[in-house]
């Protein structure tokens, strides 16, 4: 309420003061804050995935590093993990998501419990979904397949068996993070003004054309967002497999990061110095060319 | 409403720079006690058992020695804590006496660098545990524990009821192994809900690997053996598979935890668990009454003329080179009590022993269990146990634990699994600059 005759008084002073560079010694504290903990770290560690470190000293070996890296067997498997894995939770995200936003902001008893329900998980910590979720799909007596054998079928060993441990960690993944999906959606479809819907109502249109014409082509900014934040988030994805699985059995869950973490705690520093540039560049090769395609779009609209 | 908060903020920050400020001088605070009076600060694992022992010892040394009192502080294990004692030693912040692995992890502290040399305690040590805390002809330090062996514990009730008898080579081993299927036991226990209890059947056999080609791990360190390539080595690999293979494991081996493979043996669901014989203390005190239930053998090779047990050394108590003066008189004096006798005795007050002692004229007790009885029967025998790899050479790559996770559970075949091993091993060989790599 105060704040609004200030701006305009401000309004036509601050143009005069624009050419000033008075106004860029702001910029500074944050320009230090992000040289420091993200320029330098970044830089330095381009120069020690070169070397082989140790606390006490470090030797410049070249690209060594990145050739035993890409020699390690577990990463190429790691690789294909980490892009299912993607694959797997941001598809799955965008579908539940959009659904379960057309039905929280259709006209649902309970809709405001409802949201907040699908959003819950986002709250709750990694580690605690991920130890949870371990104990319920414990093959022998976890909760998972102790009902599923009430309905007479023998689960599978979710996490211990090598062909479902990865997707068994992604539909968790999904679950937890299905509700910020959600919420993005239930914006973009809450935005979307209603004269469309009146039109169409005129028109005679059934919910199917309803959605299909309006709902999704409008939404398709939150779409957007969801597939890039979650790709992201994906392809990064560390905390929950380590809590679920630890990339096992043996390695048949292991996504770049996790490659990364056990070389770090192995002590080879240089060598998981060498895997997080490749893993950020990696991130960087997707995303990069991914969003500005996205934004193109957008633009067409 | 704003200033208050902005206030709020500089207070709570001052606070937390204060409390900083305090717990980073602890260590060092009380630098002048006069009057001869010396306080150590002494660094150990946060594992109860260990900070129980490490208390019983200060508190004992103190009762003898008034003037020299010792604050035991903790630290995380595993490999956090490996950064950690790392880390203050390359800044010469560490503790005046710390307790470390001895063996590999103790050669990648750099001793000769950041140990003080402790020779004067070596006609008091064990012969194996002087080669796992020895560097150029020099020892670092005293044993804080007992031995372990690397071995499987079994169920003497079981086998009392199926007629069997202690196999010593690896044919009667599987003898028994089809015997217990039979009866509708599960003849071994496997663990991979904790990955690396999977490691056993490789780690533990390395007795037979060294009796069969003597000076294997001095080859290995310096890059002329392979576990690919040496059929002894690749044999622990080759036995992992084949028990998976023939269904000799329980049935939720994929999940289960070391408590559950405990508790599976104590109950004689399961009737062999190969495991560190240290665990027996978990499973007697889980299952009260099972003292003398159960046995230990070693990991049966190919000769029976040549089975022996594959042990792991005790931890270390090092001084770092930044402790001098009176301290390091005190240090000194505090390492001597517990390569004592009367350190063997404060150590079994705290904590009942699970192994042989690695000091000299110290007696294991009469009431030990029957496990412990085996494994002193097989170290009292003139050269029939032999240290694990891991204290002959510094090379043991960290994967080995999911490898064999993916051998025992069918994942991977033994032989490209001893390759990839091989692989392993590289990088670490690489990381501590060995030659030959």
């Amino acid at each position: 309420m105060e704040a609004r005759p200030r701006t305009s008084v401000a309004g036509p002073a601050s143009k005069a003061r624009k050419k000033s560079p008075y106004s860029s010694w702001f910029y500074l504290p944050a320009a230090i804050v992000y040289a420091v903990l993200f320029l330098v770290p970044t830089v330095t560690s381009f120069y020690f995935s070169l070397t082989r470190w140790s606390i006490f000293d470090s030797q410049f070996i070249g690209f060594d590093n990145y050739v035993t890296f890409f020699r390690e067997p577990a990463l190429v498997s790691g690789l294909w993990h980490t892009v299912v894995y993607a694959v797997i939770t941001s598809g799955l995200k965008v579908v539940l998501g959009l659904g379960l936003a057309v039905l929280l902001t259709s006209q649902i008893i309970g809709r405001g419990y409802l949201r907040s329900v699908v959003f819950f998980p986002v709250l709750v910590s990694t580690i605690g979904v991920g130890l949870t979720f371990t104990i319920l799909m414990d093959p022998e007596d976890g909760l998972i397949n102790e009902s599923l054998s009430l309905l007479g079928i023998t689960g599978p060993g979710w996490l211990t068996d090598p062909s479902y441990a990865l997707v068994s960690v992604a539909l968790v993944d999904v679950w937890k993070g299905v509700g910020l999906a959600t919420l993005i959606y239930i914006a973009g479809i809450v935005s979307i003004p209603q004269e469309y819907f009146e039109a169409a109502r005129v028109d005679g249109a059934t919910a199917w054309q309803n959605f299909r014409s309006i709902v999704l082509p409008l939404a398709r900014p939150a779409t957007f967002t969801v597939i890039l934040l979650s790709l992201i988030g994906g392809l990064r994805s560390f905390d929950l497999i380590w809590a679920m699985t630890r990339g096992g059995p043996g390695f048949t869950s292991d996504v770049i990061a996790s490659v990364i973490y056990k070389q770090y705690q192995a002590g080879f520093y240089g060598l998981s110095t060498a895997g997080n540039v490749v893993l950020f560049l990696l991130v960087t090769a997707i995303i990069f060319p991914l969003s500005r395609y996205l934004n193109s779009k957008e633009v067409d609209l | 409403m704003k200033r208050r908060q902005i206030g709020l903020a500089v207070l709570s920050a001052a606070a937390l720079a204060l409390s900083a400020c305090s717990a980073g001088s602890l260590g060092s605070s009380d630098e002048d006690s006069g009057g001869g009076k010396v306080t150590l600060s002494f660094l150990t694992d946060n594992q109860p058992e260990t900070v129980k022992i490490a208390e019983g010892l200060a508190k004992d040394f103190t009762a003898k020695n008034p003037d020299i009192t010792i604050n035991v502080e903790t630290r995380p294990q595993g490999t956090e804590g490996d950064n950690i004692v790392k880390t203050r030693l390359s800044t010469g912040d560490m503790t005046d006496i710390f307790m470390y692995n001895s063996g590999s992890l103790m050669q990648a502290l750099a001793p000769q660098k950041n140990l003080t040399a402790v020779d004067e305690f070596a006609d008091k040590l064990d012969d194996n545990f002087k080669k796992s805390v020895g560097s150029d002809g020099k020892i670092y330090g005293v044993p804080f524990g007992n031995y372990m062996a690397g071995a499987i514990l079994y169920n003497k009730d079981v086998y009392d009821k199926n007629g069997l008898k202690v196999p010593t080579t690896w044919a009667e081993f599987d003898a028994n192994n089809a015997k217990l299927k039979a009866a509708g036991v599960d003849p071994v226990i496997q663990t991979y809900g904790e990955t690396w209890t999977s490691q056993l059947f490789i780690l533990g056999d390395y007795y037979n690997v060294e009796a069969s080609t003597p000076g294997w791990a001095e080859q290995y360190t310096k890059n002329q053996a392979k576990y690919a390539t040496t059929p002894a080595a690749k044999a622990g690999f080759d036995h992992l598979q084949e028990v998976h293979d023939k269904g000799y494991v329980n049935k939720d081996f994929a999940s289960a935890k070391l408590t559950d493979g405990l508790n599976k043996l104590a109950k004689g669901e399961g009737a062999q668990y190969p495991i560190l014989s240290a665990m027996l203390s978990q499973l007697i005190a889980d299952n009260p009454g099972t003292e003398n239930k159960i046995g230990l053998f070693a990991i049966p090779g190919n000769d029976a003329a040549k089975n022996g047990l594959t042990v792991w050394a005790p931890n270390g108590l090092y001084i770092p080179s930044s402790t001098t003066g009176d301290k390091l008189e005190a240090a000194k004096k505090f390492l001597g009590f517990v390569a004592s006798p009367e350190g063997c005795e404060s150590l079994g007050k705290a904590s009942q022993p699970t192994g042989p002692y690695a000091v000299s004229g110290c007696k294991l007790p009469d009431s030990v269990p029957q496990a412990v009885k085996d494994m002193q029967t097989y170290i009292d025998k003139q050269g029939a146990s032999g240290l694990a790899l891991e204290f002959l050479s510094p090379v043991k790559g960290p994967a080995l634990e999911q490898i064999c996770v993916e051998v025992g559970s069918g994942i991977r075949k033994s032989d490209a699994a001893a390759k990839l091993y091989d692989e392993d091993v590289k990088k670490q060989a690489q990381q501590l600059g060995l030659e030959g790599w």
